[in-house]
C-alpha cells in the first residue's frame, strides 16, 4: 500500500501530469456545467429556478461581459452600463452574436452567438433583476403572421426604417463606418426587440410611437419582401441603381462592343 | 425575264416615275463607308434610341401621368388598399396586369442606360480621335446637345413613375432649382405650379418626356446623321487613304446588312437584360411621400456624378440682405456641370485657337499622336469617374466596410489631386508610345533570335516592318508651335498681351512631340547596321 501510494505519488511531477489534470478538470466542470444548463431554463419558472438562472447569469456575466461592462453591469470606460436594459437587449446583442464583441470596431457586428440559447436567458435574466427594462420578447407575442398587415407594415417601414435600412430592408451605410445592417435573415424577435430597445446607432420605437400592432406588421412585411421572389429578374442587391449602372457598362455595353469588333473582323 | 422579276420590274418603275427616286438611291446606296468596330458605338446609341421609342410607346398605352391619388387594389398584395398617385398605380397596373408589361419597362430602362453609356463611349472615340476637328465642330455641338439632353431625359423617365425613388430624385431636382440665386424659388413655384410636390410636375414632365424632347432627339440625330452624310466619315490613316477619299464598303449591300444585324443584336441584347436583370424595381420602393426616403437613394449611373459632387460639396452658405445663397448646391449642381459641359462644347474651338490648325481633317489621329488632347481627356475621364465613386459612396462603404466620410474625403481631396496627376501621366505614356513606334519603324520588330556571327559577337534579328505598318506610324502630322514673339520689335514683352502669352504656352505644351523618322533617317539607318 505504501508501495502503490508512493509509485502514484511519483506521478505527480511527471511532464504530462498537469495537462492531463487540466484536461480532466476541464472535461468535469464542461459536463456538469452542459447537465446543469439542460436542466434549467424553460419558459415557465417560479421563483426558486428564477434565483437559480440569475445566479448563472451572473456567473456567465462576471466571466464573459464584466472586464467591458463591470462586474455589476454599471458600466465602464468602453462600454455602457447595463442596468435597466433589460431582458430584451440582452438577448438582442448576446442572441444575434453582436455581444460579446469581437473587436472594438465602429459597430458590434452581427456573427455567430458565442452563448447558447439557455445562457442567453440566463444573462438575460441576471441583467433584467438589476433593475426592470422591456422584457425579451417571447414566440406567443410574435402573432405577426395572424395580425400584421403587410401593406400598412410596408407604410410604416418606409416611414420609419427605410432612411437607413434601404427600401427593400438591404441596409445601408451611417456616418463614421457606423451602418444599419440588412434585415433579411433576421429572426422576428430579434426585429421586435431591436426597435424597443434601440441598439446601437438605432432609436427607440417605444410602444407609444409604434404600437405593437404595428410592429408586428412591419415584421410580417420585412419577412414578405425577404420571401418575395424576385419579379423582375436577378436582383442586383435591390440597392438601387448603382449596381444596375455597373451592369450595363460591364455586361450591356460589354457584349455591344464585343459583337462590333466581330462584326468589324468579318469584314477584312 | 420571270414573272416575278417583271412585276417587281413594273413596280419600281411606278415608284420611279412618281418619286424619281432612282437616281438617288443608285448614288447613296453605293456611299462608301469606312470600316472599324469604334464607328459603331454611334449605332448603339441609334437603335438603342429606337428601341426606347417602341417600348416607351407601349408604355403609354397604359400610363397614366396623373398626381390624382387613387387607392391601389391591383395583383401586388404588399401595397393592396395604400393611396398612391394614378401614376405609380398604373407604372404598378403595367409591371404585374399588363402581358409582357414589365419586360417592356425593363427593356425601356435597359435601353435607356445603354443609349447613355453608348454615347459616353461614342463621345470619348471621337474626342479622342479626333473627330471633331474642322469641319466637323457642328456636329459635336450636336452632340453636346444629345448628351446633354439624354441626362435631362433619362432623368424625367426615371421621376415619371412616382415610386420613393423618383421623389426624392425630383425632390433634389427641384433644390437645385432653388439655390439658383434671386430667382429660384419662382423657377421653382413656376415647375412645381405651387409648393412640392404639387400635382401638376408629373403630367408637365411626362409631355416634355413623351413629346418635346423625342421631338428634338429625332431632329438633332436626323440632322448629326445628315452632316455624317455630307462631310463623309473620318477613317483610321493607312496606306491608301487619304483626307480626300474614304476607303471602305458601300452602303449596300455590305452596311445595309450589318447595320440591319447589328440593330436586331442591340435589340436582342436589350431584350435579354430587360428579360433576365431586374431594374428600377418600383413596386419595392413604395409610392412617393415627402415624408419617407430610403437608404442608398441614387440617381441612374449618367447623373451619378452629379450626386456625387453635391455629396462632397462642403456647407458653406452666405446671408445677405435677408437672402440665402447655398454655395453647397450652387456651385456642385450648377455651376461646375456649367463648366464642364460648355468646355466640352467649345473644345473644338479651344483646341483650334491652341494650334492655330484651320485645315480640313478627314484622317483619324491616333491618340498617342496628339499627347496633350489625349491627356487631358484622361484626365477629364478621372475627375468624372472619382465624383462617380462618390456619388455611389454609401454602396461603396457598405459593401466594402469602409466609411462613408473616408470616401467622401478621399474622393474630395482625389478630385484636386489626381486629375492632374493623370494628365502628366497620360502625356509621359502617349511620349513613350511615340517613341516605341520610331523605335519600331527605324529598328523593326525583335523576333527574338540570336545570331553569333563569325568574330563572336551576338545580334538579335530584327524583322522590318512592312512599307503599310511603316506608314501606319509615320504619317501623322508633325505640329509646330505657333511663332508668337516673346516680344516685338520695339522691345516691348508679350505684344499679344496676356492672352498671347497663354496661347504661346499651349501651343509649345502641345507641339511637344517624338518626331517621327524622316526617310533619310530610315535609309541611314538601312544603309549600315543597328
Amino acid at each position: 500500500m505504501n508501495f502503490g501510494f508512493k509509485k502514484v505519488a511519483s506521478y505527480r511531477r511527471h511532464r504530462f501530469a498537469a495537462p492531463a489534470l487540466i484536461v480532466v478538470a476541464l472535461i468535469s466542470l464542461g459536463t456538469t456545467f452542459s447537465m446543469a444548463s439542460a436542466l434549467t431554463g424553460g419558459p415557465h419558472m417560479v421563483g426558486a429556478e428564477q434565483t437559480t438562472l440569475v445566479q448563472e447569469g451572473k456567473e456567465i456575466f462576471a466571466r464573459g461581459c464584466s472586464s467591458c461592462h463591470g462586474i455589476n453591469a454599471e458600466g465602464g470606460n468602453i462600454a455602457p452600463a447595463l442596468v435597466g436594459v433589460g431582458a430584451a437587449a440582452v438577448d438582442f446583442q448576446v442572441g444575434t452574436g453582436r455581444m460579446p464583441m469581437a473587436d472594438m470596431s465602429q459597430q458590434a457586428m452581427r456573427k455567430r452567438p458565442v452563448y447558447n440559447a439557455e445562457q442567453t436567458a440566463a444573462l438575460a435574466a441576471y441583467v433584467a433583476s438589476l433593475a426592470p427594462g422591456p422584457a425579451a420578447v417571447n414566440d406567443a407575442q410574435l402573432t405577426f403572421e395572424r395580425d400584421g398587415n403587410t401593406a400598412q407594415g410596408g407604410e410604416l417601414f418606409r416611414t420609419n426604417c427605410a432612411m437607413c435600412h434601404n427600401f427593400a430592408g438591404q441596409g445601408g451605410a451611417l456616418s463614421q463606418g457606423k451602418y444599419a445592417p440588412t434585415l433579411m435573415g433576421v429572426e422576428p424577435k430579434h426585429i421586435y426587440e431591436a426597435m424597443i430597445t434601440g441598439p446601437q446607432s438605432m432609436p427607440v420605437f417605444s410602444d407609444k410611437v409604434i404600437t405593437p400592432a404595428e410592429k408586428l406588421s412591419i415584421i410580417k412585411w420585412i419577412k414578405a419582401a425577404e420571401s418575395e421572389p424576385n419579379l423582375g429578374g436577378a436582383s442586383l442587391g435591390r440597392v438601387g441603381p448603382v449596381t444596375e449602372g455597373l451592369l450595363v457598362w460591364t455586361l450591356g455595353l460589354g457584349i455591344l462592343i464585343g459583337i462590333a469588333v466581330w462584326l468589324a473582323m468579318k469584314a477584312r | 425575264m420571270k414573272k416575278s422579276e417583271k412585276i417587281a420590274g413594273s413596280v419600281a418603275n411606278y415608284v420611279d416615275e412618281r418619286t424619281g427616286a432612282a437616281k438617288w438611291l443608285k448614288k447613296n446606296l453605293t456611299k462608301v463607308f469606312p470600316d472599324h468596330w469604334s464607328f459603331m458605338l454611334g449605332e448603339i446609341c441609334l437603335y438603342s434610341f429606337i428601341i426606347l421609342l417602341l417600348s416607351g410607346t407601349f408604355l403609354t398605352f397604359w400610363f397614366d401621368p396623373s398626381q390624382r391619388e387613387v387607392v391601389y387594389n391591383g395583383s401586388y398584395a404588399p401595397l393592396s388598399n395604400l393611396t398612391m398617385s394614378a401614376s405609380y398605380a398604373s407604372t404598378l397596373h403595367i409591371s404585374f396586369d399588363v402581358r409582357g408589361g414589365l419586360l417592356m419597362r425593363q427593356i425601356h430602362h435597359w435601353a435607356a442606360l445603354i443609349f447613355m453609356a453608348g454615347i459616353i463611349a461614342h463621345l470619348l472615340r471621337v474626342f479622342f480621335t479626333g473627330a471633331f476637328r474642322k469641319p466637323r465642330e457642328f456636329n459635336w455641338l450636336i452632340g453636346v446637345g444629345l448628351v446633354t439632353l439624354g441626362i435631362v431625359e433619362g432623368f424625367l423617365g426615371y421621376s415619371l413613375p412616382d415610386d420613393l425613388l423618383s421623389g426624392t430624385g425630383i425632390r433634389i431636382a427641384e433644390a437645385i432649382l432653388q439655390a439658383i440665386p434671386v430667382v429660384g424659388s419662382y423657377l421653382a413655384f413656376f415647375a412645381f405650379g405651387g409648393a412640392f410636390p404639387g400635382h401638376v410636375f408629373i403630367p408637365r414632365i411626362y409631355t416634355v418626356h413623351v413629346l418635346l424632347l423625342p421631338g428634338i432627339f429625332l431632329a438633332l440625330i436626323t440632322v448629326h446623321l445628315m452632316l455624317v452624310w455630307y462631310q463623309k466619315h473620318t477613317q483610321y490613316p493607312g496606306p491608301g487613304r487619304t483626307e480626300k477619299n474614304v476607303v471602305g464598303y458601300p452602303l449596300m449591300p455590305v452596311y445595309m446588312a450589318k447595320a440591319g444585324g447589328f440593330f436586331f443584336i442591340v435589340f436582342g441584347v436589350t431584350a435579354f437584360l430587360g428579360a433576365v436583370a431586374s431594374i428600377n424595381p418600383i413596386w419595392l420602393y413604395g409610392p412617393y411621400t415627402p415624408g419617407q426616403i430610403s437608404a442608398g437613394s441614387q440617381p441612374d449611373f449618367y447623373m451619378g456624378w452629379l450626386d456625387g459632387l453635391v455629396r462632397m460639396a462642403p456647407p458653406i452658405e452666405t446671408h445677405a440682405f435677408g437672402h440665402t445663397i447655398s454655395w453647397n448646391i450652387l456651385i456642385p449642381g450648377l455651376i461646375i456641370p456649367g463648366i464642364l459641359f460648355t468646355g466640352m462644347a467649345l473644345y473644338p474651338f479651344i483646341e483650334s485657337w491652341i494650334t492655330g490648325d484651320k485645315t480640313e481633317h478627314h484622317l483619324l489621329d491616333r491618340p498617342r499622336n496628339v499627347p496633350n488632347r489625349t491627356a487631358l481627356g484622361a484626365m477629364s475621364l478621372a475627375f468624372m469617374l472619382i465624383i462617380l465613386i462618390n456619388g455611389g459612396n454609401d454602396i461603396i462603404a457598405t459593401h466594402f466596410h469602409l466609411t462613408i466620410n473616408q470616401i467622401m474625403w478621399f474622393t474630395r481631396i482625389g478630385v484636386i489631386v489626381i486629375p492632374p496627376i493623370v494628365f502628366v501621366i497620360t502625356k509621359r505614356l502617349c511620349l513613350s508610345l511615340q517613341r516605341a513606334d520610331r523605335e519600331l519603324v527605324l529598328h523593326g520588330k525583335e523576333t527574338g533570335r540570336l545570331v553569333m556571327l563569325p568574330h563572336g559577337e551576338f545580334v538579335e534579328i530584327h524583322q522590318e516592318l512592312t512599307p503599310a505598318q511603316k506608314f501606319i506610324l509615320t504619317q501623322h502630322e508633325q505640329p509646330e508651335p505657333l511663332a508668337i514673339p516673346d516680344t516685338d520689335a520695339g522691345g516691348v514683352r508679350n505684344p499679344a498681351g496676356i492672352k498671347g502669352k497663354i496661347r504661346s504656352r499651349m501651343s509649345k505644351a502641345n507641339a511637344e512631340q517624338v518626331s517621327a523618322p524622316s526617310e533619310t533617317e530610315a535609309k541611314a539607318i538601312d544603309g549600315g547596321h543597328h
